[in-house]
C-alpha cells in the first residue's frame, strides 16, 4: 500500500508496524527496568535476610513508582560552573545508547496479523552484531561528557575511570564474539538465532566464550564487582554527583536498562534467544504459529530475568576490584584467553569444514 | 522526493553543519562532539550506498574509539580559553592552503569518470560483509596482510613509547 503525502512515497503500511514495534519494545524496556530497581533492592534484601521495600502497594510492588513521583519532584539543579548543554546532554545520551541497542534484538519469529506477517525485529540487519557492538562502543559518552560537564573533579575521574573501562572491555568483549561468529558463520541477530534452532544452543559450543562475554558485559554496564566509576567510597558518587530530579534518574536508569538489553543479548547470543528448548523441534508440537511465538517471547522473558537476576546475585555478593585488578583482569587475562578461545574456535571450525590439511 | 532522497538531503546537510562547526568552535570538546555526528552523517550515506560494514566500522572505529581518546585528553587537558595558545600565523595559511588542494584533487577525481555510477544508490553489493571479506582475502589478501603489518608495528611503537619511562 503506497500512496504519496507532499510528493513523499513512503509503504505508510509498514512505517505504521515499525513505529508501533518500535513503540512496544521501548515500553517494555522501560518498565522492565522501573521494575529492575524494585527487584534489585528484593532481592538485596533476600540475600541480606532482610525484607527490602513492602510499605506502598502489595509487597511493595508500587515502590518504583513511588520512586519516579520523588525524583520528579525533586529540584532540579544545575551547577553554576557546569557546562549547561553538555550538562543536560548527557544524561540523554545515556538513555539514547541504552534503548538503540533493542532495534536490532529478534524478540520473536513472526506474528501474523490478519494476512499481514509481522516480523517482532525492529531491523534484521545483517550486520546486527556489529551494530551491538558500535552501540556499546558509544555507551561510553554518557558517562564522559556528564563527568566533564559537571566541573567537578570527582565526577571528572570517575568518567575517565569508566571511558577506560569500557574502552578495555570492549576488546575482550569484540574478541569472544568473533569466536561465536566463526561458529554460527553469519552477523545476523536472526540467523545467529536460527542457527541455534537447528544445531543447539551455542553455550554448549563455546562456554568459555559465553563467560568471557558475560564478565565484559559486567564491565560494560557498570555493574559490581566493576562498578569504579561510581565507587563512593573513593569518588563520592561518581560521575553523576551533580545530578539531581530526573537527569540523575535518567542515568540510574540507562544502568537497569542496560542490564536488561544485556541480559537479552546474552540470552540470544549463547542460550538460544526465542528458541523455547535445545535440541528439540518445536514445530513439532502441532502448535498455532502464533502460539509458538508468543512461546518463544516468553521463553527469551524467562531467560532475561533469570540473566538479571544474575547481576543482582553478584552485585550483593562479590565486592567491588581495585582498578589495577580490573585492569589486569581486562587486558592480561580476559584479552590472551579470548585469543586462545579464539585460535581454537577457528581451527575446530576449519578441520571440521576441510578436514585434515593433506 | 522519495525516502532515498529525503535521507540523502539531511545527511548531507547534517554533514556539512557539523564539520563548519568542527573548525568554528572556540571549545574543543564541542569540536570533537560535532566531528562525532560528521562521522554519523558520513556513516548515513554508507548505508545508502548499502556498504553496511564500511558504515558501522567506520562508527565503532572512530566515533566509538578514536573520538573518546580524543575526548580523554581534551577533558585532561582542560583547555580554557586563556589558556589557549596564540595561532601561528603561517600555519593557518599553509594548512588552509593544503585543504584548498585536497579539495581541488577531490572535485578532480568526482568530475571525470561517469557521473551515472556515482550517483546510483544502493545497487552495489561488494559493501556487503560477505562480498567484502570475499573480495579482502582473495584479490586483495597482500594489501591487507600488508596493512595489518602496519598496525602490528605501530602497536609496537605505541608499547615502546609508553614503556620508556620504567
Amino acid at each position: 500500500m503506497t500512496f504519496s503525502l507532499l510528493a513523499i512515497t513512503l509503504d505508510w503500511a509498514l512505517v505504521l508496524e515499525k513505529f508501533l514495534l518500535i513503540l512496544v519494545v521501548v515500553s517494555i524496556s522501560l518498565g522492565f527496568a522501573m521494575y529492575s530497581t524494585y527487584a534489585e533492592r528484593k532481592v538485596a534484601g533476600f540475600l541480606q535476610d532482610r525484607l527490602g521495600p513492602n510499605r506502598f502497594g502489595w509487597f511493595g510492588l508500587l515502590q518504583p513508582v513511588a520512586d519516579a513521583i520523588k525524583l520528579f519532584a525533586k529540584e532540579d539543579i544545575i551547577p553554576n560552573k557546569a557546562n549547561k548543554v553538555l550538562f543536560v546532554l548527557g544524561p540523554g545520551l545515556a538513555m539514547l545508547a541504552a534503548l538503540m541497542t533493542s532495534a536490532v534484538i529478534p524478540w520473536g519469529d513472526t506474528l501474523t496479523i490478519g494476512d499481514r506477517a509481522v516480523s517482532l525485529q525492529i531491523a534484521d540487519i545483517n550486520i546486527g552484531m556489529l551494530y551491538v557492538f558500535a552501540v556499546v562502543a558509544l555507551g561510553v559518552y554518557g558517562v564522559m561528557i556528564g563527568g566533564w560537564s559537571s566541573n567537578n573533579k570527582f565526577s571528572l575521574l570517575a568518567a575517565i575511570r569508566g571511558a577506560s573501562q569500557n574502552i578495555s572491555y570492549e576488546l575482550a568483549m569484540g574478541l569472544s564474539i568473533i569466536a561465536l561468529v566463526f561458529v554460527t558463520g553469519s552477523l545476523s541477530l536472526k540467523d545467529i538465532v536460527v542457527s541455534q534452532q537447528t544445531i543447539g544452543w551455542n553455550f554448549f559450543l563455546q562456554p568459555l566464550g559465553f563467560l568471557l562475554f558475560m564478565i565484559c558485559a559486567f564491565a560494560e554496564c557498570n555493574r559490581t564487582p566493576f562498578d569504579l566509576p561510581e565507587a563512593e567510597n573513593e569518588l563520592n558518587f561518581g560521575y553523576h554527583q551533580e545530578y539531581s530530579s530526573m537527569k540523575l534518574g535518567f542515568y540510574l536508569f540507562a544502568e537497569y536498562i542496560n542490564m536488561f538489553i544485556s541480559s537479552v543479548i546474552m540470552s540470544t547470543l549463547y542460550f538460544g534467544g526465542y528458541d523455547i528448548l535445545p535440541f528439540v523441534d518445536e514445530t513439532k508440537w502441532g502448535l498455532d504459529p502464533n502460539v509458538l511465538t508468543l512461546l518463544g517471547f516468553g521463553a527469551l522473558m524467562i531467560k532475561t530475568v533469570f540473566f538479571v537476576f544474575f547481576f543482582m546475585w553478584v552485585r550483593w555478593t562479590i565486592p567491588r576490584f581495585r582498578y589495577d585488578q580490573l585492569m589486569n583482569l581486562g587486558w592480561k587475562k580476559l584479552i590472551p584467553l579470548a585469543l586462545i578461545n579464539m585460535l581454537i574456535t577457528a581451527a575446530v571450525v576449519l578441520y571440521l569444514q576441510n578436514g585434515w590439511p593433506k | 522526493m522519495n525516502t532515498f532522497q529525503i535521507t540523502f538531503w539531511f545527511l548531507s546537510a547534517l554533514a556539512v553543519f557539523s564539520s563548519l562547526m568542527v573548525i568554528t568552535r572556540k571549545n574543543p570538546v564541542y569540536s570533537v562532539l560535532f566531528l562525532i555526528i560528521t562521522f554519523f552523517a558520513i556513516s548515513g550515506h554508507y548505508i545508502l550506498m548499502n556498504a553496511q560494514f564500511l558504515a558501522i566500522v567506520n562508527i565503532i572505529v572512530y566515533a566509538g574509539a578514536i573520538m573518546v581518546l580524543f575526548l580523554f585528553v581534551l577533558m585532561l587537558m582542560n583547555l580554557n580559553k586563556e589558556s589557549e595558545q596564540q595561532k601561528n600565523k603561517y600555519l593557518l595559511w599553509s594548512s588552509g592552503i593544503a585543504g584548498g588542494m585536497l579539495m581541488i584533487v577531490l572535485i578532480a577525481a568526482l568530475d571525470t569518470p561517469d557521473p551515472a555510477i556515482i550517483t546510483k544508490p544502493g545497487t552495489g553489493e561488494i559493501g556487503l560483509i560477505k562480498n567484502l571479506g570475499t573480495k579482502l582475502f582473495t584479490d586483495y589478501v597482500v594489501p591487507f596482510e600488508i596493512s595489518s603489518i602496519l598496525f602490528l608495528s605501530a602497536m609496537v611503537g605505541a608499547v615502546v613509547i609508553g614503556k620508556k619511562g620504567d
